[in-house]
């Protein structure tokens, strides 16, 4: 068995997958990916199943070292200046790191979560069906917490495969909501202002919830109603008036107006959108967003099928040498494209 | 006979939700209308249905768009509410010991100060109580009770506590919690208890369910700490009996 060892980490880095599912009667959340598109994309990369357990890699900069033998890995999600040893390494591909050398990442650049996943996933015991980091339950397989810096991860010596890049569509616009459950609580112009302003998301956001600055949204009557259950996505405004996206990690019931929710479709695209970034919101029918839904579907079931070759580098040569399976997975070429998708990352 | 109850509101909560709403206030009988169509639901098997969570007036309906969509589900989900609810289902009680006052109850003095009354009589009409887990919700195992006596109705402290242990015991407005993990609350800590209602890795992980009877009754705190050191060992502490 190799070993993926943290060199170095920032806060909001955590192993998770698809989540915990069928216990918020309980209030346990499901926990999970903030950006499932990503993750799905990183672990086809590999060949593992779509939404297995991967690194979760928050804004900062981070470094994983490979010992005891070359370690495969895929780097999707959040755009960010990634090397090993110095050779640039490209976002939406894969890559081995050779025994011993270090895949350094910089600063999330125009998103907020990077995934790292592993060849054959990350080993641990799982809780629920589920490997991801939920601290406050104290759940989360192999640590019940955010990685730290010396952590250790299991991972199988790296198979040789060829190394494969992915195409996944660009998307902007609007975040699309739907407006309720509670929009009822809340005056046509406070419905309006908050669709016709622009928002941006705070730093002091997390896995649990987005705080978002903009105008005041005021409420009809009052910011107290009796608690109901949450969603990943529901816009609650508490007293304040400063609404707040719940998030993957947020409390599974809640107490303020929830003028709205982001669909489901949209909601990697809102986790993806960096503090102080401006962004606007969209209302859109239920029967609308569940279209949208559907196409969303659809993608993640099309990641196999925009899987490229890429042309077998020096980069990858050296790394399959530490691999010590040179030779048996040079076959790709597609130099025209692999080179696009180098430059495309800046 | 009564007019039948009007049917609840169906309120999208996004494209993979659907809150069903049967009152806007904390009502018994809108609890009890929840948790019977909680139990339709399980029984009815509706494809496309991947969760539930009853809260005090709503059912909270998790679904994939892609098996059912909001129109359909909503059609179901109001034809179940409309059925005569079922005799009420195997009603449990648990028994849950508290060691009220001082370090594990630090508010039980200011409430009866605040009551007029002392905190003696504040044990008696708590732990005299029926109660029932109207909901689980906010993190895991808080059971949210009703029931509790109209005396000790008391709305929530201004200022947020960033710490309250666990296993606490707490008044909050009209309702009445048991909180299993550490967490922030507003609510006032008349006591603790050594029953987890999570907890990992024993056999039920999850102690309560959303429709559960309880009462509570009183222990020093010399069997407090006993009772806590058991529950670390794996042991429920808390006692069933038939409702």
């Amino acid at each position: 068995m190799s070993k993926l060892v943290v060199s170095s980490i920032g806060p909001a880095s955590s192993v998770q997958d698809h989540g915990r599912h069928g216990y918020q009667r309980y209030g346990l959340v499901a926990s999970g990916a903030m950006d499932q598109l990503a993750l799905a994309a990183a672990n086809t990369l590999l060949g593992n199943e779509p939404f297995a357990a991967a690194i979760e890699i928050g804004p900062f900069t981070a470094s994983f070292t490979a010992r005891d033998g070359a370690i495969r890995v895929a780097l999707c999600g959040a755009p960010r200046s990634a090397d090993v040893a110095g050779r640039a390494v490209a976002m939406d591909a894969s890559l081995t790191i050779a025994e011993g050398e270090t895949l350094n990442l910089g600063f999330a650049r125009g998103g907020a979560f990077s995934y790292l996943a592993i060849e054959g996933g990350i080993e641990g015991e799982p809780t629920f069906g589920s490997l991801s980091v939920n601290p406050r339950a104290g759940l989360g397989s192999p640590f019940s917490r955010p990685l730290q810096q010396g952590d250790e991860l299991a991972a199988k010596p790296a198979s040789g495969a060829p190394e494969q890049r992915i195409e996944l569509p660009a998307a902007s616009g609007p975040i699309r909501v739907v407006l309720g459950p509670q929009d009822d609580e809340f005056a046509d112009d406070a419905k309006a202002l908050f669709l016709d302003s622009e928002w941006k998301i705070s730093a002091t956001s997390d896995r649990m919830g987005y705080r978002l600055e903009g105008p005041v949204i005021k409420h009809l009557a009052g910011h107290n109603i009796v608690s109901d259950g949450t969603v990943d996505g529901s816009i609650q405004v508490p007293g304040n008036g400063a609404p707040i996206v719940l998030m993957l990690d947020r409390n599974t019931t809640g107490g303020y107006p929830k003028i709205a929710t982001v669909i489901s479709a949209d909601l990697g695209r809102l986790a993806q959108t960096p503090a102080g970034t401006a962004f606007r919101f969209k209302a859109i029918s239920v029967q609308e967003a569940q279209a949208e839904a559907g196409k969303f579907a659809q993608l993640l079931r099309s990641l196999p099928e925009r899987l490229r070759s890429i042309e077998s580098t020096e980069l990858n040569i050296e790394a399959l040498r530490g691999a010590n399976v040179a030779g048996s997975a040079v076959n790709a070429v597609d130099a025209g494209t692999w080179q696009a998708a180098t430059l495309a990352q800046d | 006979m009564a007019a039948p109850p009007p049917p609840p509101r169906l309120l999208p909560s996004g494209d993979r939700a659907i809150a069903v709403e049967f009152a806007k206030n904390i009502d018994d009988a809108a609890n009890q209308r929840v948790l019977a169509l909680d139990r339709a639901l399980a029984t009815a098997k509706v494809t496309g249905v991947t969760e539930t969570a009853p809260t005090y007036r709503s059912l909270l309906v998790h679904y994939d768009p892609v098996q059912i969509g909001f129109d359909a589900l909503g059609g179901k989900l109001l034809a179940l509410a409309e059925m005569p609810s079922q005799a009420t289902a195997t009603s449990r009680r648990w028994r849950v010991p508290v060691a009220y006052g001082g370090e594990n109850g630090i508010d039980l003095e200011d409430v009866a100060k605040s009551l007029n009354i002392t905190p003696e009589e504040v044990v008696a009409r708590h732990s005299g109580g029926d109660y029932r887990v109207a909901m689980i919700g906010f993190t895991p195992g808080w059971s949210y009770l009703s029931g509790l006596h109209k005396s000790l109705h008391k709305p929530r402290r201004l200022s947020p506590r960033v710490f309250t242990p666990a296993g606490t015991i707490s008044i909050g407005g009209v309702q009445a919690g048991i909180q299993c993990l550490a967490a922030p609350s507003g609510w006032h800590l008349l006591g603790r208890t050594a029953v987890r209602t999570f907890r990992l890795h024993r056999d039920p992980v999850f102690l309560t369910e959303p429709g559960d009877r309880v009462t509570f009754y009183e222990v020093d705190a010399k069997t407090f700490a006993e009772q806590e050191r058991a529950a670390e060992a794996g042991e429920i502490i808390a006692e069933l009996v038939a409702a």
